[in-house]
């Protein structure tokens, strides 16, 4: 490996610039001529626009344009799509309702856009927005997923009967009842995943620039797929074409889902600043605009039943689960609830029958769609609260009972579609276990009792999916894009690289990362590597990163260019050296024929594929590759995680005493940067478990709008990590990558819950374990999980 | 933000004078609501008079265990103040968990129960210790100031000079934070002053503001220990409910932190 290579600790080159403050994200942008945008929101949840005055406010300092949704759709700007089709079960394609950039008639969140005000300086653009009279017809709002079906709910879109989007299905109902018939043992739960608000450290953030004599736009901002965000842009908005349309995401200060979306925002501030006639506008969010308009994730509510056996091996597993999707449906929401969430319904678990049937609709909430985990979380969360529940009720010991029905045979086809290619789930219950002294746990529980307090431990062994690919196989599933990715090697004539990527890094340390693949291959120093991304007048074509995908799918894809590169460059050695293409070895920064003296430098291999003085015949002069990396399968990352809790029984405060991670994520490039990312990933899993929640009130105003009553997890809410990884490779990629970008997410919240209800000794408690919750979970027996 | 007027006050004259000539003005003393507020356009008030660089009025003096502490006193001064730490540190640990370490070097004890925050925790403080509150017009004790949530006595342009109090035998001060903002959903302040006067400040939990739990402090002069806390009812339909914690949760904490205060008074 090196010390720069595969598996190397090499410190994140891109911390040099973000901790000096030299990192340059979308805000700091500053151009000529720059005006800014302001929005004018909807303060109400569910409301008929009725009048939209800017007499006043147009008349104002320094005002450019007021805009509205009448002239947004006028102007021929196509409304916001989903881009994955889901149909019920009937066969019927999904009830999408349109949602314009600027509501139009109607407004369906507090926080909807219904106007913009573009300005020369930002206090008199939002001098403006305030200015700007909207007088609204108040309409009776709904909030909860429940609510949203009766009958006599609002009714949100003319497309959705009852608020309902689709009513989907997957796996065999008929068997599993059969399975359930036949059952010695049936465990039910109810469970709630709580909603979520992404809170990337950067908020969103657009500045475009309008060139009117070339009719061309170039759009920073804060995504984490420019390509998809200039496709949508052009083809679905028309608010320029592809080659009058660049878009630069530049640095990103986080995205966990959130900054995957196209929003209204800068399609808005794109068509403005033509329409406006200046020459650039910029808009970025304020914290409040970011609870208020980023889309949310989570809000599930599920009613699960399990079929056991007299040997308690699992024979079947039933769902039933409700899902909100907000006021519209945002561009992957559709997927979340349905192919990224029922698919992963077997855990770790040989299940034969599965079936799970996902309603989802509107409410007058902001849009919910993919956030950290996107749908395994509430997989994961559903399947490890049952193996627990069903542990207890079954009176057998939680981890026996998994390991009794692990899968231990790879391939395993589940009930519900994925395709599992390796793991060994024994290894990491075993590491976990180990690591947190599982048989000694009654003694600890003893000792804390003697102090009043109460002890509990939890355990999740999760399973996920990543990369989500193949392109056919999810396209085959409703997918409107392919999920392939792209890369392309430059060798400089002098021997330095570049790596062009479709990834995009906003967080994960790909210019660290990505570099170890060239140093591992060729023995250069990292210094001497550069990425580069999140340009579309750069790198070609590329799908983006969200979904674990970049280790397994964006380093394939380099892998394969670099394949292409060390070929030619071994034929170029060879050719120079008189020797064969076979003999040809390269390492070390040298080209060398192997078993001989005879070598090259790598600058000088490279110097000669651009002076093309001594090249092969035929062969074109320079050292240039790409390639499109498609892979044949999902990858699953698994693991084990065991909490263990202490609950002060007076206050309700729950301290994790310690928290173990053992992780298979395959092949490992940098383990200091995933050991980074389980952490994270654990920070934001322990925070939904005990910390974050999104609360509306039934008038549809959210009440956890800001960082004095949403809780997000700190420093001294979190134990010292204990992480460690087994490694079984995965067979459907060149490095053997499984992705660990959002397993500590993904399996943490349910080993932090069974920890608690543990402790307090009955299962009736809700996330977030707030103290106030596990209080009265403790004092009166709980909440219930389905009716808060 | 919107446009505003900035005065800095020479002398306490000159702020009441700079006030009254205001359209709409605001005293500043550190500024630690009020500027967040502004910034996010939900106070807009004409002119700011800052209080903060009159001379003098951040002095703490302790004569024995007389306490005089200047209302432009931060709260990283109080926290750290060596003669007050001696008599009075159950005022100094409560100053030293205030907000963050930006908060404790601007936020002042004068701002702080000017605004009356019901989640504050100095008020608690004031009524424990019997505080008498010093304005530049009068003076006054601390229940006679403290007249509801963001509620105060103080007139139109009459602003708070210092506190004064004298320390008592024991005190402590328990808080029991917000999980989110990590201001007191439940902090209580007892102070044992001798001869059968203790005293029991609660903040953050009534929907009154802070309060003395009076049938506490008669409980407490009998026996000043926790357990003689345990008869002591705490009214639910006088608590605060938010998301954060129900009636019922925050009656429970004011028990359980008033325990916990004279377990570490009593220490």
């Amino acid at each position: 490996m090196g010390i720069e290579g595969i598996g190397a600790r090499v410190l994140r080159k891109e911390d040099k610039r973000f901790i000096t403050g030299a990192g340059r994200y979308t805000d700091d942008h500053k151009v000529a001529g720059m005006h800014y945008a302001a929005f004018v929101r909807s303060p109400h949840a569910y409301a008929k626009i009725k009048k939209i005055n800017i007499k006043a406010a147009s008349k104002m300092s320094g005002v450019a344009g007021i805009f509205n949704g009448k002239e947004l759709t006028g102007d021929g700007i196509g409304n916001i799509i989903c881009g994955w089709m889901v149909h019920s079960k009937d066969g019927s394609p999904m009830n999408m309702g349109a949602w314009s950039a600027l509501a139009t008639e109607y407004v369906r969140y507090v926080g909807d856009a219904v106007a913009v005000v573009i300005a020369e300086t930002l206090e008199e653009a939002q001098a403006a927005a305030e200015a700007v009279e909207v007088d609204y017809k108040v309409l009776k709002a709904v909030v909860s997923a429940e609510d949203a079906m009766d009958p006599k709910a609002p009714q949100l879109h003319p497309e959705a009967k009852n608020n309902i989007i689709y009513d989907w299905e997957i796996g065999e109902e008929d068997a599993t009842d059969a399975a359930f018939a036949k059952a010695a043992n049936v465990v039910e739960i109810d469970i709630r995943n709580n909603r979520l608000v992404p809170n990337p450290m950067e908020p969103r953030s657009a500045l475009v620039q309008y060139d009117a004599a070339e009719d061309h736009f170039t759009l920073h901002t804060t995504s984490q797929n420019p390509h998809v965000a200039r496709l949508v842009l052009s083809a679905f908005y028309q608010v320029a074409p592809e080659n009058k349309l660049r878009v630069i995401a530049p640095d990103v200060g986080g995205g966990f889902g959130a900054k995957i979306y196209i929003y209204p925002e800068e399609i808005v501030c794109l068509w403005a600043a033509k329409k406006a006639g200046v020459a650039a506008v910029k808009w970025t969010a304020s914290r409040s605009d970011a609870f208020l308009t980023d889309a949310h994730g989570r809000d599930h509510v599920s009613k699960a039943k399990m079929a056991f056996d007299k040997n308690n091996k699992i024979t079947g597993f039933k769902i039933e689960t409700l899902a909100n999707l907000g006021a519209y449906m945002s561009l992957f929401s559709s997927s979340v609830p349905t192919y990224l969430y029922a698919t992963l319904l077997s855990g770790q678990y040989n299940i034969p029958n599965i079936h799970c049937n996902v309603k989802t609709v509107y409410t007058n909430t902001v849009p919910v769609d993919a956030y950290r985990g996107a749908g395994r979380p509430e997989a994961t969360y559903l399947v490890e609260r049952m193996m627990t529940t069903a542990a207890r009720e079954l009176g057998v010991d939680p981890a026996e009972l998994r390991r009794k029905n692990f899968v231990q045979q790879f391939p395993h086809q589940t009930p519900v579609i994925m395709c599992y290619d390796a793991g060994d789930f024994g290894a990491s219950l075993d590491a976990a276990m180990a690591e947190i002294k599982y048989d000694s746990f009654e003694k600890r529980r003893k000792k804390s009792a003697k102090n009043g307090m109460l002890r509990g431990i939890g355990m999740s062994c999760y399973i996920e999916a990543c990369g989500i690919a193949p392109s056919a196989a999810v396209g085959s599933l409703g997918a409107g894009v392919g999920l392939w990715e792209s890369a392309e090697v430059r060798v400089n004539p002098v021997g330095t690289v570049e790596i062009l990527t479709g990834s995009h890094s906003h967080g994960q340390g790909h210019e660290t990362t990505f570099a170890q693949l060239v140093t591992d291959r060729f023995g250069l120093p990292n210094e001497n590597v550069q990425i580069v991304h999140g340009d579309t007048d750069k790198v070609q074509f590329g799908m983006g990163t969200y979904g674990s995908r970049s280790g397994a799918v964006g380093m394939s894809a380099i892998e394969k260019a670099l394949d292409k590169v060390e070929a030619k460059a071994k034929k170029i050695a060879a050719h120079m050296l008189e020797a064969a293409e076979g003999d040809i070895e390269i390492k070390n920064g040298e080209v060398m024929v192997k078993g001989t003296d005879k070598k090259l430098g790598w600058h000088e291999v490279c110097l000669g594929a651009y002076t093309g003085h001594n090249l092969p015949e035929g062969m074109e002069p320079g050292l240039k590759e790409g390639a499109f990396y498609d892979p044949t399968n999902f990858t699953f990352p698994a693991g084990c995680y065991i909490c263990e809790v202490e609950v002060d029984p007076n206050t309700g405060v729950t301290t994790i005493e310690k928290f173990v991670a053992a992780d298979d994520f395959g092949k490992i490039i940098n383990p200091m940067i995933v050991e980074g990312q389980v952490h994270g990933g654990l920070a934001q899993g322990i925070g939904q478990a005990m910390m974050e929640n999104a609360v509306y009130d039934d008038d549809g105003q959210l009440l956890s709008a800001s960082y004095m009553d949403y809780t997000m997890p700190r420093a001294d809410d979190l134990p010292s990590f204990n992480v460690s990884t087994t490694e079984t490779l995965c067979p459907g990629n060149p490095l053997g990558i499984k992705g660990c970008g959002e397993a500590g997410a993904i399996g943490s919240p349910p080993a932090v819950i069974n920890a608690i209800t543990d402790a307090i000794g009955h299962n009736n408690l809700t996330m977030p374990a707030s103290p106030q919750n596990v209080w009265a979970a403790i004092n009166d027996g709980g909440m219930s999980e389905a009716a808060e | 933000m919107y446009e505003t007027n900035y005065h800095r006050a020479k002398d306490a004259a000159d702020a009441a004078k700079k006030l009254r000539s205001s359209d709409d003005g605001m005293y500043l003393s550190g500024g630690m609501t009020l500027l967040p507020t502004m910034k996010q356009r939900l106070a807009a008030p004409s002119d700011l008079v800052d209080l903060t660089h009159i001379k003098d009025m951040n002095k703490i003096s302790v004569t024995r265990k007389d306490v005089v502490i200047g209302a432009t006193a931060t709260h990283a001064e109080v926290a750290s103040h060596a003669k007050l730490m001696k008599v009075c540190p159950s005022l100094c640990a409560l100053a030293s968990h205030i907000g963050d370490p930006h908060v404790r070097n601007r936020g002042t004890i004068g701002g702080s129960i000017a605004n009356n925050d019901p989640a504050a925790d100095y008020p608690s403080a004031m009524m424990a210790l019997g505080a008498t509150i010093i304005t530049n017009k009068r003076k006054m004790k601390a229940e006679k100031f403290f007249t509801g949530m963001f509620d105060t006595a103080l007139a139109e342009d009459e602003f708070v000079k210092a506190v004064s109090f004298t320390a008592p035998k024991r005190g402590a001060y328990s808080k029991f934070p917000n999980p989110a903002s990590r201001y007191a959903m439940a902090g209580v302040y007892v102070a044992d002053h001798g001869k059968g006067d203790v005293r029991v400040g609660v903040t953050g939990a009534s929907q009154n503001g802070v309060y003395r739990a009076k049938d506490m402090e008669k409980a407490l002069s009998k026996s000043f220990d926790a357990a003689a806390l345990e008869g002591c009812n705490v009214d639910e339909g006088d608590m605060l409910s938010d998301i954060h914690g129900s009636s019922a949760y925050r009656a429970n904490l004011v028990k359980v932190m008033a325990k916990r205060a004279v377990e570490a008074a009593a220490s």
